[in-house]
C-alpha cells in the first residue's frame, strides 16, 4: 500500500509535466489541426533557460521560470510566424514536414550551440530541497511543488480561454476559422496568441523538469514530446481538460509500470494504451464523436 | 514490328524499360573502371533503400492517402528477419529466402496493424502507425534473440549493384502496376474522396488494407536489403526519425508521384552526402532547408505528375522560350 501511494505521488509530478506539455499539443491542433512536432523543443529550450538563469545569472527558481515561460512564448510566435503562417493554405502533410523541420532546426541548432553533452541543474538549495516523511512515504517540496504550480497555471488557462476576449476569439476560430473571421476577429492573432500560450506552458514544463531530474539535454524533448501527445490524444485532442487527464493518466501509469519492475516496457505500454484508445474511442476521452456529413 | 498500332519506340512501356536500363549500365560501368568507389556506392545504397522505402510510403500515403508515419517500423521487421535467416542460412539461397522472409513478416505485421488501425482517419492514423513503429523498436530492443540495443553484427553481405537495381525494379513495377489495376483505381478514389468512394460501392477498408500490406511488404524488403549490405543492424537505426525521413522524401518529392519519389530520394541522398563533411552543421543545415522548401514549394519537386519524356520537353521549350525572350529585350 505505502508504495503504491508512493507511485501515485510520483506519478502526479510526473503526470504534471506531461499535462503541461500536452496543453500546448492540444491547444494547437485545436486551432490549426497540425500536429506541432516543435512544441517538444519549446520545452526543451525552456529548460536551457531556466539552466542558464540559474547557473550563470544566478537568479532563483521564480524568477528563472518567468524569464524561461517568457522566452518560449516568443519563441512560439516566432515558429508560428516563420514557419506555419505562409502555409496557411497548404496542404497538412506540408505544414506538419515543416514543423518536423523545425524541431530538427531547434534540437540540431542547440547541440551545436551547447554541445550534446548532459548538463545539471544547480544544486537545489533552502526550500527547495526540503523532504516530507508521510508514514513511510517520501514527498519532496519539489513534487508539491510542480503539482501546486501546474495547478495554477491550469486555473489560468481555463480563466484566460473561459473568461477573456482572447479566449473566447481562440475558441471561435477553432470551431470554424471562416465564420470567425467573419464575425471580425483577427484569425492570425489569435492562432499567434494560442502559439504564446502553449509554448510558456511548455517553457514552464521545461524548467520543472530540469529541477526535478536535474539533468538537461537537446534531446530531451523528442520521448516526452510524443508521451504528451499521447496524452492529449487520451484526453481527446483540442480539449484542454482532456490534456489535463490524459496528463496525469500517462504520468502514474508510466511510473506504476517502472515502479512494478517493467521500467524497459514503459513507452511501450503507453503508445500500447493510445493503439487501445485510438481504436476503441478515436475521438479520445472526452471527445464527442461527430457523425460525417456529406 | 508493331506492338498494339504502335512502333516499338512509341511503347511506354520499351521506352521505360530502355531508360532503366541505361541508368543501370552506366552506374554498372562507373563501378567497374572504378570511377565510384566503395564510399560512393554505399551512398548508392542507401539511396537506392530509400527509393523503395518512399516508393512503397507513397503507394500508402500519396496514392491511397492513408497517413503512416510508422514506416520504419515495417523496415526493422524485415531487416531483422532477413538477419534471422542469413545468420543461418549460407549464400545466395539464404540471402534471397531471407528478403522473402523478410518481406512477408513485415505484411503480416502490416495485416495486424493495417486491419484494426485503417478504420481511423488522417492524424489518428499517423499517430497509431507512430505507436506502432515505437513498440516494434522496444521490443527489440529488449528481447535477446536480437541481442537488445546492441543489435545483430557480423551479418553476411550480399548486396550488390545488379541485386539492389533488381529489388529497385521490381518494387517500382509491383508499384505501378498495382496502382494501374482495378484495386490500385480504387485506392486512387479513396483517397480523393473516401464517402464518395464507399458510396460508389468500394470496400474501403479491404483497398486500404492491400494498399498497406504491399507497402508493408515493400518495406520489409528495403530493410532485408539493408540488413544484407551494412554488416549491423540495431533498434535504433529504425526509430521515428527513419520514419520521418521517409516521408520527408515523399513529400519532398510529391505526393502521388512515382518518379518524384525517386527524384526525392536521390536529390536528399546526394544533399546529406555533400553535407555530410559539415559533420556539425549537417543537420541544421538539412533542418533549415526542409522548411525553406516546404515553404516555397509545398507541393513538392513534381507535385501529382510523373517525370517524362513530354514533361522535360515542355520544361526545355519553356526554358528555351525565357531564354529567347531576354535576348529579344537584349537586343531592345
Amino acid at each position: 500500500m505505502e508504495q503504491f501511494l508512493q507511485q501515485v505521488v510520483n506519478g502526479l509530478s510526473l503526470g504534471s509535466i506531461y499535462a503541461l506539455i500536452a496543453l500546448g499539443y492540444t491547444m494547437v491542433y485545436g486551432i490549426i489541426k497540425l500536429i506541432n512536432f516543435a512544441h517538444c523543443d519549446v520545452y526543451m529550450i525552456g529548460a536551457y533557460v531556466g539552466y542558464a538563469c540559474m547557473t550563470f545569472l544566478h537568479l532563483g527558481f521564480v524568477a528563472s521560470l518567468c524569464i524561461s515561460m517568457l522566452v518560449c512564448m516568443v519563441l512560439g510566435v516566432i515558429i508560428e510566424k516563420v514557419a506555419y503562417k505562409p502555409l496557411r493554405n497548404a496542404a497538412r502533410i506540408a505544414v506538419l514536414i515543416t514543423a518536423i523541420g523545425v524541431s530538427y532546426l531547434l534540437e540540431y541548432g542547440m547541440m551545436y550551440f551547447v554541445k550534446a553533452n548532459v548538463r545539471t541543474y544547480p544544486e537545489k538549495t533552502g526550500i527547495l530541497a526540503m523532504t516530507f516523511q508521510l508514514g513511510n512515504i517520501n514527498i519532496s517540496m519539489l513534487q508539491i511543488l510542480i503539482v501546486a504550480i501546474t495547478v495554477v497555471l491550469m486555473i489560468a488557462l481555463q480563466l484566460i480561454v473561459k473568461k477573456t476576449r482572447i479566449g473566447k476569439a481562440m475558441r471561435a476560430t477553432s470551431q470554424d476559422q471562416d465564420a470567425a473571421e467573419l464575425m471580425g476577429i483577427n484569425v492570425n492573432t489569435t492562432i499567434s496568441f494560442t502559439f504564446a500560450l502553449g509554448s510558456a506552458l511548455a517553457g514552464a514544463a521545461g524548467v520543472l523538469v530540469g529541477i526535478y531530474y536535474n539533468s538537461i539535454d537537446p534531446l530531451m524533448g523528442f520521448l516526452p514530446g510524443l508521451k504528451a501527445f499521447v496524452a492529449a490524444v487520451f484526453g481527446g485532442i483540442g480539449i484542454i481538460p482532456g490534456a489535463m487527464i490524459g496528463g496525469y493518466f500517462i504520468g502514474i501509469v508510466e511510473t506504476f509500470v517502472s515502479g512494478y519492475g517493467g521500467s524497459m516496457y514503459k513507452d511501450a505500454i503507453v503508445f500500447a494504451i493510445l493503439i487501445l484508445v485510438l481504436i476503441i474511442k478515436p475521438s479520445g476521452l472526452l471527445g464527442k464523436s461527430t457523425r460525417e456529413k456529406v | 514490328m508493331k506492338i498494339s498500332g504502335k512502333t516499338l519506340g512509341q511503347s511506354a512501356a520499351f521506352r521505360k524499360l530502355v531508360g532503366a536500363l541505361v541508368i543501370y549500365a552506366v552506374i554498372q560501368i562507373l563501378l567497374a573502371t572504378g570511377l565510384l568507389s566503395d564510399y560512393y556506392f554505399a551512398t548508392i545504397v542507401t539511396i537506392g533503400i530509400n527509393v523503395i522505402l518512399a516508393v512503397s510510403l507513397n503507394l500508402i500515403t500519396g496514392f491511397t492517402g492513408q497517413f503512416s508515419l510508422g514506416h520504419a517500423g515495417f523496415m526493422s521487421i524485415g531487416a531483422y528477419f532477413c538477419a534471422f535467416i542469413t545468420l543461418r542460412v549460407e549464400g545466395i539461397p539464404g540471402f534471397l529466402l531471407g528478403i522473402l522472409v523478410g518481406g512477408c513478416a513485415a505484411a503480416l505485421v502490416g495485416v495486424l496493424v493495417g486491419l484494426p488501425t485503417l478504420r481511423l482517419r488522417g492524424d489518428y492514423l499517423a499517430i497509431a502507425t507512430l505507436g506502432m513503429a515505437e513498440i516494434i523498436r522496444i521490443i527489440f530492443q529488449n528481447i535477446k534473440i536480437t541481442n537488445g540495443a546492441a543489435g545483430l553484427s557480423n551479418l553476411p553481405q550480399y548486396v550488390n549493384w545488379p541485386w539492389l537495381f533488381l529489388f529497385i525494379a521490381a518494387v517500382v513495377a509491383l508499384t505501378v502496376n498495382f496502382l494501374h489495376s482495378s484495386p490500385g483505381r480504387a485506392c486512387i478514389a479513396i483517397r480523393e474522396d473516401e464517402i464518395a468512394a464507399e458510396a460508389m460501392g468500394i470496400n474501403t477498408t479491404r483497398y486500404k488494407v492491400t494498399a498497406f500490406i504491399i507497402g508493408a511488404f515493400c518495406a520489409g524488403v528495403a530493410g532485408a536489403l539493408y540488413a544484407t549490405y551494412f554488416p549491423r543492424i540495431k533498434p535504433d537505426t529504425f526509430g521515428f526519425m527513419k520514419s520521418v525521413d521517409i516521408l520527408v522524401i515523399v513529400v519532398f518529392g510529391g505526393l502521388g508521384s512515382i518518379t518524384g519519389s525517386i527524384l526525392g530520394a536521390i536529390v536528399l541522398g546526394l544533399i546529406s552526402m555533400f553535407l555530410s563533411s559539415y559533420t556539425e552543421l549537417r543537420m541544421v543545415l538539412y533542418a533549415l532547408l526542409l522548411v525553406i522548401i516546404m515553404i516555397f514549394r509545398p507541393q513538392g519537386l513534381m507535385g501529382s505528375r510523373e517525370l517524362s519524356l513530354a514533361l522535360m520537353k515542355r520544361a526545355g521549350d519553356h526554358l528555351m522560350g525565357l531564354f529567347r525572350k531576354k535576348e529579344k529585350e537584349g537586343r531592345v
